[in-house]
């Protein structure tokens, strides 16, 4: 109920003591201390099987280990370009600045092709409910190719691509788009009928339904559809990455597995999820600014 | 059933339905007639409310004199024009907020003469002007999940306005609102619809709304929706809900839909049954 949305927005407008910080600081606080317990339970959890001599540390080095010698770990993160023949494998950025490259050359794979593959998507998507010949000329086949994992196109990224960025960032388009599309097709059909006949009784052609109502309204769900498979994105590009592509998170994990280093493999796992993490805050961000229309529904189930 | 041969109609009425009838999915196996031998004149500048038992099928009624379906017998015209698609000239208005959540306030009035790509500034005054004939001229820069439900409606209403229709048709508008406001909310659309002289087509399952508003109240029978009776109102405005003549009518008004209400409940009760 509508009123009810507004009597939670008010809260924040009912005065307080004054009191050191607003609520809405007080609030983040409370999720980072959380957030900073669960992570703390977990590694004491680890360091505790580690103390007691249950977890071995050449296999399963605990989190003091891997993340206590940083300098150590970075000497892994090559960015030289050292195959190439005339290159001094010394040369090339220190290993700090590796690392930041490493992690800069693999965000900017998953962020590209997201970008990539959401104009993709939401184009297709949309051609496919505004023509319909080019709906039953394409949707059987997108349909057909939906539920085959990205995994099984690495090996055509490779045949097209060769190796290096492109063959990553088509990973990720992959992974995403056709779930996209289908989706964007699935959020066409449920937009409200009410707002599309308003257009109508106003003298509104198709396209202009199209451009003015339908694609501002599917907008919300997409970006939550996006947001979704951002896990999957980091997830393939990983994958894309540790088949050769220079430098990149998935070129050092495939590096540790190879030299048994299960230290660094646990550096990476940590620093991806770090990543993974801030992306996620990144587009939820962007989804509020963006979408400022959308209620904050999330505080529904928590009276539960 | 043989059909009727249509009755002359003159081209001044603001809307004329011969015969009109729908039925939904027709030729499937899920068909279903929704109405059947409507014949109805509207003159212009005149209040009609239809009144009949949920789902008789006047909200189909409403939406065929849009344009907004295709109705399976039948013909309507508004005033020179045969309907066969959605024009500006019949507004609609909807139970629900029909607001486009991502517009303001003026953006969604002005939205008809945007489609049109009238400049900017014109866009505004005339949203400016719509808006303070509803009394809302400071929620202009307001988003509509910052309205409440009534005054959603109102923006709902100056949106219709600003298309300067000949006929507005009102779907259970007020349906969602609560007693007080939506009393309030019937003198509003009074007011509005003396001083725009376009005729009104008011949906409502409400005695009350039906007493307060209209001219002439239309009452439905259960599904298939057919015209049961036609009952002129001829109680002066501003009306008094209490004074007999009211009470009056509404008795009649009850006495009219019973039997379509008990046929109603009947049909559904099978249906379950079933």
């Amino acid at each position: 109920m509508p009123s009810e949305l507004t009597a939670g927005r008010t809260v924040t407008d009912v005065p307080v003591a004054p009191r050191f910080f607003t609520l809405e600081q007080r609030a983040a606080l409370g999720r980072l201390g959380w957030g900073t317990l669960s992570v703390g339970l977990f590694f004491g959890i680890w360091e505790l099987l580690w103390y007691l001599g249950i977890a071995d540390p050449k296999l399963l080095p605990p989190p003091h280990i891997f993340l206590g010698n940083f300098a150590d770990q970075a000497r892994f993160f090559n960015t030289a370009t050292r195959w190439q023949i005339g290159v001094n494998p010394a040369d090339g950025p220190s290993p700090y600045e590796a690392v930041a490259i490493t992690i800069g050359a693999t965000s900017a794979r998953v962020f590209v092709g997201l970008g990539i593959a959401a104009v993709l998507s939401i184009t297709i998507g949309v051609l496919i409910r505004y023509f319909q010949f080019f709906e039953k000329l394409v949707l059987p086949t997108l349909t057909l190719l939906s539920p085959v994992s990205p995994i099984a196109w690495l090996p055509v990224a490779i045949f097209i691509f060769g190796i290096g960025n492109k063959p990553a960032v088509f990973m990720v388009v992959i992974a995403l788009f056709f779930h996209m599309v289908l989706s964007t097709i699935s959020q066409i059909d449920n937009v409200n009928r009410n707002l599309i006949n308003v257009a109508r009784t106003m003298g509104a052609s198709k396209r202009q339904i199209y451009w003015r109502v339908i694609i501002p309204a599917i907008l919300p769900q997409l970006l939550i559809v996006l947001r979704l498979n951002l896990f999957g994105a980091w997830m393939v590009v990983l994958v894309a990455e540790s088949t050769g592509v220079g430098f990149g998170l998935g070129q050092v994990i495939m590096l540790a597995r190879n030299t048994f280093n299960p230290s660094l493999v646990f550096f990476t796992i940590a620093v991806i999820g770090l990543l993974g993490f801030l992306s996620d805050w990144a587009l939820r961000v962007i989804q509020r600014r963006a979408l400022y229309w959308v209620p904050e529904t999330a505080g529904v189930l928590r009276g539960l | 059933m043989a059909s009727k041969p249509i009755q002359p109609f003159s081209r001044q009425e603001a809307v004329v339905c011969r015969g009109i009838a729908k039925t939904w999915a027709e030729g499937t196996p899920r068909a279903h007639e929704a109405l059947r031998d409507i014949d109805l004149d509207i003159q212009p500048g005149e209040f009609v409310v239809l009144l009949g038992p949920s789902g008789c099928g006047k909200s189909t009624l409403l939406y065929l004199i849009a344009g907004l379906e295709a109705r399976s017998r039948g013909e309507i015209w508004s005033f020179d024009d045969a309907v066969t698609s959605p024009s500006p000239d019949r507004s609609l208005i909807f139970q629900e907020t029909s607001l486009f959540p991502w517009l303001s306030v003026w953006q969604n009035v002005a939205f008809g003469l945007s489609l049109r790509g009238d400049p900017l500034e014109e866009r505004r005054r005339a949203a400016e002007a719509a808006l303070a004939r509803v009394g809302l001229a400071e929620a202009m820069e307001k988003r509509p999940d910052e309205l409440s439900g009534g005054m959603r409606q109102r923006v709902a209403v100056a949106r219709a306005l600003t298309m300067r229709p000949k006929v507005l048709l009102m779907d259970e508008p007020f349906a969602a609102l609560d007693v007080q406001t939506r009393a309030k909310m019937q003198d509003f659309l009074l007011d509005v619809w003396r001083d725009s002289g376009a005729s009104v087509l008011f949906v409502t399952h409400s005695i009350d709304e039906a007493v307060a508003l209209a001219d002439r109240v239309v009452v439905f029978t259960a599904r298939p929706g057919r015209i049961k009776s036609i009952i002129p109102v001829d109680l002066p405005r501003p009306r008094d809900p209490f004074a007999p003549e009211s009470e009056s009518l509404r008795r009649r008004l009850m006495e009219e839909l019973r039997s379509e209400v008990d046929r109603a409940f009947a049909e559904q009760e099978a249906l379950v049954g079933a």
